[in-house]
């Protein structure tokens, strides 16, 4: 479509959405939070090299481990949605497509983040 | 709109070849971009070769130069020549600067000036700048105040004053905003460094009343938040400021409000 708005009028656009900062400071804290966990979740699998089934679950039987398990995994996962909400925000242009991988993603990331989630408390509450 | 090739219309083809003037003690090879919106042809890369004992030291020089004395038709933007009026801003060897702050000297080989990346072409060396411009007058660079105007200036401590230093030297050349990929993809909803420095200028004015509603302006996914800290504006700035400094700070303050 041919246009003959101002080019004020197209930066002005909608207007400023209010929005971003929840996003930005959240990855932010993440970023932190993300250093100790990763940090203590390959010393461990370090220390876990070599054992069998039965060491592993009973390490990840112990509260704080599972507890620390889940805030890594519910970590690794928020922080990757909102990368590849940027991404996506970044290189997609196309208003549909954008929606649609923006929704998928995020239902993509909740459902992965869910199932390690429910894995850690099953190995918790089962042995 | 993100791009990894160019368009058919925008391939560049190899252009004419101006040899060296007869006799020139040191010849130096200047490679610049051509495009006739008039021509309906694609751009093109001349090749001129200039004598750098009949010509000044900077690439501007090498520039005006060629337009003087070989090809008067070549394009470009100039006005001051010493790095204050912020018009002669091209991709030079690779790097967004200014032409008449750049050291022909200073150059490896050949010199290849195109114009600023990303920008659609007026002519040339002449990129179109009127939605920058817009983007800048949108953030209002003004000083804006709900008190009534004093009967003398609005006063300001020195300690105040020192916080535009970095700020107010820009010369809005758009060296910064012209390097930045988010502004490349994103350039419509995307300020981009040069104009969030701007905006910086203006909230981190003690005398500005209206430092709340700025902010507003720019709490944006795109507007501000684009920005991905890639640091080509600080890196390129040829007025050696820190744009990227100043957008990290804009981000700061967007906490700090709700902290």
């Amino acid at each position: 479509m041919r246009t003959m708005r101002t080019p004020m009028a197209r930066v002005r656009g909608l207007g400023a959405a209010r929005d971003g900062t929840g996003h930005w400071w959240m990855q932010k804290l993440l970023s932190l939070a993300l250093i100790p966990l990763t940090i203590w979740f390959v010393a461990s699998v370090i220390a876990l090299a070599g054992a069998d089934h039965a060491a592993v679950t009973g390490w990840l039987g112990n509260p704080v481990a599972a507890g620390l398990m889940i805030l890594l995994v519910i970590a690794t996962f928020y922080h990757g949605l909102l990368g590849v909400q940027a991404v996506v925000e970044d290189y997609v242009h196309n208003e549909a497509a954008k929606f649609a991988l923006l929704i998928g993603l995020k239902g993509l990331h909740i459902v992965l983040g869910l199932t390690g989630v429910l894995a850690v408390l099953t190995i918790l509450f089962q042995g | 709109m993100v791009e990894f090739a160019l368009p058919r219309n925008s391939k560049i083809r190899k252009g004419h070849v101006h040899p060296a003037p007869d006799g020139a003690q040191r010849p130096k090879t200047f490679h610049v971009y051509r495009w006739d919106p008039d021509s309906g042809e694609n751009p093109r890369v001349d090749q001129f070769t200039i004598d750098l004992d009949d010509c000044g030291p900077m690439v501007l020089d090498g520039l005006i130069k060629i337009k003087n004395d070989v090809d008067s038709t070549l394009t470009f933007r100039r006005s001051c020549r010493e790095g204050v009026c912020g018009s002669c801003a091209f991709n030079v060897n690779g790097r967004n600067t200014l032409a008449c702050t750049t050291f022909i000297e200073e150059t490896d080989g050949d010199v290849k000036v195109y114009p600023l990346p990303h920008m659609r072409v007026v002519k040339d060396l002449v990129p179109d700048l009127n939605e920058a411009y817009a983007q800048y007058a949108a953030i209002e660079p003004w000083l804006k105040t709900r008190t009534p105007a004093p009967e003398r200036e609005r006063l300001q401590s020195p300690e105040e004053r020192a916080q535009l230093d970095g700020l107010w030297e820009c010369i809005l050349c758009f060296c910064c905003t012209t390097s930045c990929p988010s502004y490349w993809w994103n350039g419509e909803r995307y300020l981009g460094p040069a104009v969030l420095l701007q905006a910086y200028r203006f909230i981190n004015d003690s005398r500005d009343e209206y430092t709340g509603e700025r902010l507003d302006q720019l709490e944006d996914p795109f507007r501000l938040y684009r920005c991905h800290t890639i640091m080509n504006c600080t890196r390129t700035c040829p007025k050696g400021l820190n744009p990227a400094k100043a957008i990290a700070e804009i981000k700061k303050k967007m906490v700090e409000r709700r902290v």
